[in-house]
């Protein structure tokens, strides 16, 4: 296990503070509670509970309609959820920006998680979503930032990936 | 399982929706998958209402984000049982961000309009009032007939949000009135709309 969620986290925060997202979308995830939190904290953020991942590329699109920035925050088990209502992003060109912590990756001991986390990318790409990847958590802060400039500037649908490395493979030991 | 007895309706949906939307220029409206796209075409086109040729499921959501961002305009969702059905969970969404001026109208059929008039959940046994009632809306009522739908509409467009109204109408298929159908013209002419010419693009 390498790296800390505080680490990558405080600099996830910053990316999406700096691009001006107001909205934040999420369903709750372990892997992303330091930086949930600190949104929650950030009086510029109004944080989202969703009951389900497909609630987001709508809530986005409906935030962008108003004038504000929306972000999606979710684990990689949800990221099929999402399919149909990318369509929604796709078809009307709106600018989307997602946050995804792995799971079914490195070192993941529940083989339930592999289909989805294996296919995290694929599906996100065959949706029309730019999809890169935060191995190192050095590079979170320029990675968001970057993908928040796709999303918002050019207009794209924009995922950004913290692979499991990053975040820590979740232990099932009895 | 076998539908239930249908409950009497006066209601045309299309009557209805002039109930709802006349003198009403300025509401920020969000008209859901098919049938309420058609029916909010058929009283004019306008840009202020971002319409739903697709997204089955996601008009309450985009009601939200939009109602989140505006909070000082009125948000109507307008749609129908099947989208909404479809987006069930959102209920507890909305219900806990409470935004105060959201409004979700089902124009309730009992049908999927759009693909064949095959009934849905509430032709059985779904009360949507109920289910956003027990999600935590502030207000959630049905109506089925035209003094109802009257008397409902300071519920929609003044009553402290988030609010929710099953208008139960006849289930009839009408012609279709269309409007513009590229997604991304109406979303840049909603944004156009709102928030003017120089922070719209």
């Amino acid at each position: 296990m390498s790296g800390s969620p505080a680490g990558w986290g405080v600099d996830a925060h910053r990316a999406l503070h700096v691009a001006g997202i107001r909205q934040i979308g999420y369903v709750p995830d372990g892997g992303l509670s330091g930086l949930l939190g600190l949104c929650a904290a950030d009086e510029t953020m109004r944080t989202v509970l969703l009951a389900h991942e497909q609630e987001g590329p709508a809530l986005a699109a409906g935030a962008w309609l108003g004038g504000e920035r929306a972000a999606l925050l979710m684990q990689s088990s949800g990221a099929g959820n999402c399919v149909a209502a990318l369509s929604l992003i796709r078809t009307c060109c709106f600018p989307f920006l997602a946050i995804v912590t792995m799971r079914g990756e490195w070192g993941e001991t529940n083989p339930w998680q592999l289909p989805m986390g294996q296919g995290t990318a694929s599906h996100l790409e065959e949706c029309g979503v730019i999809v890169s990847r935060v191995d190192d958590e050095a590079q979170a802060f320029e990675t968001i930032a970057a993908a928040a400039a796709l999303a918002f500037e050019s207009g794209a649908a924009a995922a950004v990936l913290i692979g499991q490395r990053v975040i820590g493979a979740k232990s099932f030991d009895g | 399982m076998s539908p239930r007895e249908r409950p009497e309706t006066s209601l045309d949906r299309r009557a209805a929706t002039a109930l709802l939307l006349e003198g009403r220029d300025d509401l920020l409206v969000v008209p859901g998958l098919g049938s309420a796209t058609w029916d909010c075409a058929a009283l004019g086109d306008n840009p202020l209402h971002f319409s739903l040729w697709g997204a089955m499921g996601n008009a309450s959501m985009i009601g939200l984000g939009l109602a989140l961002a505006q909070p000082a305009r009125r948000v109507l969702v307008l749609t129908g049982d099947g989208d909404m059905l479809m987006g069930l969970a959102s209920l507890a969404t909305i219900a806990t961000q409470a935004p105060a001026n959201l409004a979700l109208v089902v124009l309730d059929n009992e049908r999927h309009g759009e693909t064949g008039m095959q009934l849905t959940h509430t032709a059985y046994r779904t009360d949507l009032a109920a289910a956003a009632r027990a999600c935590g809306f502030a207000d959630a009522r049905q109506v089925a007939d035209e003094a109802s739908l009257r008397a409902s509409l300071p519920l929609v467009h003044e009553a402290p949000g988030p609010v929710f109204l099953t208008v139960k109408v006849k289930a009839e298929p009408l012609p279709r009135v269309l409007p513009p159908r590229d997604g991304a013209f109406l979303k840049d002419r909603f944004r156009t709309a709102l928030l003017g010419e120089n922070t719209a693009h």
